[in-house]
């Protein structure tokens, strides 16, 4: 069972999360070339390693939390609010 | 030695003490027309077609573990071929044919038991959804029977027919659906492959592949490099690293499927179940066994064990459909990794390297794939081109929009 350090409310346990998927991966939008959207959709780095992902706190603070997980141990790096500033830049 | 009820009852009154090695321990050689990466169920099969109808016979498996220890011997041992888009409805009733005629081909007893798949509906919608795939299936001359609930009843009378919440309103029924052990596969396919000249390198782990000029020439394993005209990717959970070797980035995501066998119990549940308002599949092993799974851990992983929680949801999801079930111990579990694609669909098809194919994005249903895709894999390999079977699973559907998602459920493997 993971426990995940919400930014808001502590660690919590997996369950009262839902998993987003890749954090890594942007919205596409139509006006880009088919290998971009390609791209963006479907491509994944796949990782067996850290791994960054959004898991959303659904059964707590309802926040988006990013989460740097490595995908062999399962060991938590990082939890941290998706809406932060530093995040926020960087997309 | 070929098998035989003669054989087996001389080595039965000499007390089985000169059954010969079912496959050599090969060392790799120099240099092979052909290597497959990976020993599961797709590279093993597929070498055995390169031999059997190529007659491609200078050919190595490369296995980082042992045969079996993958995929191929961790899955919920179902075979079906309920599809509804054609690409998949085809491709799938070519491997139950080739299932159907395994055991002869191979000289081996798999224990191929088409006992039937029953898939539950619980609703109006549900059942128009299973109606219109069932005749999807049968205009594909593939057989699917619709049962209404008293028809299930005499299937499978165990069911909570009075679930309030889920009441079972009928099912959608694939009567040639069935199980098949899924080791004796493994050892079926490594047998016949070898017994035709391909070597099986255990304990041989790929490292890199080695490429010139845009054409691959060998792969660097831990027992030193191996040089090849052809080589072929099938590594099921990390086919994602190994194709990195070259560059090569896929649609695919990595997750953790769980399997769950109880206590040897009487017979009891004789076709393989569907619950159709939550995710869970039971069948009975000739054990006794209850052999189920459910859904994906829900993260990307390659760790090759589960977490409760989707145990927890496993159990719960089958207590609503078999309350029986309820008193019943569990005896193992156990996880395997498995490369989910964007659409939850295969790749088998050329790379944009010279020599070098891919097989992998079998998600968590390729066993029931494993002969169609050896076939066609080796098909691909020996021609530098698909099979007619198998053209439509390309890593190019994704950029030019022919996907072929038979759930709708979009680019969210997690989900899947
Ligand atoms: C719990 C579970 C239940 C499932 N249930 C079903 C089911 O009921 N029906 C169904 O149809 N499918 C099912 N599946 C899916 C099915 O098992 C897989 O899709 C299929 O077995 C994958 O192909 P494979 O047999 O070749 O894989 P594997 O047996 O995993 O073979 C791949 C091999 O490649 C090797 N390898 C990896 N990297 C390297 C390297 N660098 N060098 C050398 N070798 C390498 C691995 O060690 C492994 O042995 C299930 C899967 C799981 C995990
Ligand atoms: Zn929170």
């Amino acid at each position: 069972m993971h426990q995940i350090n919400c930014p808001w409310c502590g660690p919590r346990d997996e369950n009262e999360f839902s998993y987003q998927g890749d954090a890594n991966c942007r919205i596409a939008t139509q006006s880009k070339a088919p290998e971009e959207i390609e791209d963006l959709l479907y491509f994944r780095p796949n990782p067996k390693g850290l791994h960054k992902e959004y898991w959303h706190h659904v059964s707590g603070c309802r926040q988006y939390i990013i989460v740097e997980r490595h995908t062999l141990t399962h060991e938590i790096r990082s939890a941290r609010l998706a809406r932060s500033p530093q995040n926020q830049e960087q997309s | 030695m070929k098998y035989s009820e003669l054989s087996l009852l001389r080595e039965g009154i000499t007390g089985h003490k000169n059954w010969p090695r079912a496959w050599r321990d090969a060392q790799p050689k120099k240099r092979y027309d052909a290597i497959i990466i990976g020993g599961g169920g797709h590279g093993l099969a597929t070498a055995y077609y390169l031999a059997r109808e190529h007659s491609i016979t200078n050919v190595a498996v490369l296995e980082k573990g042992w045969i079996g220890g993958g995929n191929v011997g961790r899955n919920t041992t179902i075979i079906r071929s309920n599809y509804m888009l054609p690409a998949n409805t085809h491709f799938y009733d070519f491997s139950m044919k080739l299932w159907e005629q395994q055991e002869r081909d191979l000289n081996f007893n798999t224990m191929v038991s088409q006992r039937g798949v029953l898939n539950l509906f619980h609703s109006d919608p549900q059942r128009d959804a299973f109606a219109r795939r069932g005749n999807a299936m049968r205009l594909a001359g593939v057989d699917a029977e619709l049962l209404d609930k008293e028809q299930v009843r005499q299937l499978a009378p165990r069911l909570d027919f009075e679930n309030a919440r889920f009441p079972i309103e009928g099912g959608l029924f694939q009567p040639r659906g069935g199980t098949v052990r899924h080791d004796a596969v493994a050892w079926g396919y490594a047998r016949a492959a070898d017994s035709r000249g391909v070597d099986i390198i255990q304990n041989c782990e790929v490292i890199d592949i080695i490429h010139e000029g845009g054409k691959a020439i060998g792969v660097s394993t831990s027992k030193g490099p191996i040089h090849a005209d052809k080589i072929g990717i099938a590594v099921a959970g990390h086919t994602s690293q190994v194709a990195k070797m070259t560059g090569i980035r896929l649609p695919i995501e990595t997750h953790v499927l769980q399997a769950f066998v109880t206590e040897g119990l009487k017979p009891f549940v004789d076709t393989v179940i569907t619950f159709g308002a939550g995710h869970f599949y039971v069948s009975q092993s000739d054990k006794g066994g209850l052999v189920f799974g459910g859904d994906l851990d829900g993260y990307n992983s390659y760790a090759q064990r589960g977490g409760f929680p989707m145990m927890h949801h496993v159990m719960a999801a089958g207590v609503a459909m078999m309350p029986s079930l309820g008193r019943v111990r569990l005896l193992r579990q156990w996880g395997g990794v498995m490369d989910m694609t964007m659409d939850g669909s295969p790749i088998i098809c050329k790379t944009d390297i010279g020599g070098l194919y891919l097989n992998g994005g079998w998600c968590y249903g390729g066993f029931k794939a494993t002969p169609a895709s050896g076939f066609c894999f080796a098909h691909t390999i020996a021609k530098d081109e698909p099979h007619a079977l198998n053209a439509p699973f390309t890593i190019d559907r994704f950029r030019t929009g022919h996907l072929l998602d038979e759930k709708g459920v979009g680019p969210n493997p997690w989900i899947q």
